[in-house]
């Protein structure tokens, strides 16, 4: 249990640091790479949750694509701070205000209230779950429109951004 | 086993920081990854809620949340592309007319 808990801070550290260090990293590279180390920190949450395979798709999804992407992105617009000076500074601080009163209500709704959870540590799992068999089983057999939809919407994604990028060339 | 509440603590820091990250920073790339950050904070709390309730469907809509996070990204990425490539800037402070 002891064990559990000081993995468990160690790795919300590391997440909650990656994060913050996002937000504050001036170059935009750097700010991609702290994302990077946060997805791999969820991954390995994922794995202690029972989740191996979405864990597998958390790196080769989101740390492998959506964020080779991003660097793409970055790499095409470049990575240097913005230019210029912050027209709203009032913005900033009223931002970090409204974040620490979600922060604090978030927090005396999950310890201070009874949201109904059991707070004694959850149940050994079934075999199996959350491997391919247990996932695939749950996908196609209860999901199967969702998983159509969401193939449609993919395709329909890279149409649009072929054509977003035709458009742009050929008005230039 | 941790309590689930952990799990979804944690969830709920990640999700506020990615919030704060939206409206304090000016780079649009920097906010398009805070709303990546956002929607991983929202698959923790599916995750951990599936190990609660030792359910599948949870994993199953954070794949769901994949995909879509997936054509966001391209979508996104090629408005930002289109946007630089008519502006020269990503300042989204600069972005505060409807012309083109």
């Amino acid at each position: 249990m002891t064990l559990d808990v000081i993995l468990f801070l160690l790795l919300a550290l590391i997440a909650v640091a990656a994060a913050v260090g996002m937000l504050l990293s001036k170059n935009t590279m750097h700010a991609a790479l702290f994302l990077v180390l946060n997805f791999i920190t969820l991954a390995v949450f994922y794995l202690i949750l029972g989740g191996p395979f979405i864990s597998m798709a958390q790196i080769t999804v989101y740390t492998g694509a959506i964020m080779v992407l991003f660097l793409f992105a970055i790499m095409l617009l470049g990575a240097e701070p913005l230019r210029g000076k912050d027209k709203l500074p009032w913005q900033y601080r009223l931002a970090l205000v409204l974040g620490g009163l979600l922060l604090l209500e978030s927090g005396y709704f999950l310890f201070f209230r009874r949201t109904g959870l059991d707070m004694s540590g959850t149940a050994a799992l079934p075999e199996g779950f959350g491997g391919s068999y247990a996932l695939a089983d749950t996908l196609f057999k209860g999901y199967a429109l969702p998983m159509e939809v969401a193939g449609v919407l993919l395709l329909v994604a890279m149409v649009g951004v072929i054509v977003l990028t035709k458009w742009n060339e050929s008005r230039r | 086993m941790l309590p689930v509440t952990y799990y979804i603590a944690l969830s709920a820091v990640l999700f506020i920081l990615g919030a704060v990250g939206v409206l304090i920073r000016r780079n649009l790339i920097v906010i398009f990854m805070s709303v990546e950050l956002m929607l991983n904070a929202a698959n923790l709390a599916f995750v951990a809620f599936a190990r609660y309730y030792q359910s599948m469907s949870g994993q199953v809509f954070v794949f769901f949340i994949m995909a879509v996070a997936a054509a966001e990204v391209a979508v996104g990425l090629s408005l930002i592309v289109a946007i630089y490539r008519s502006r020269r800037t990503i300042d989204v402070d600069e972005m505060s007319e409807m012309k083109g």
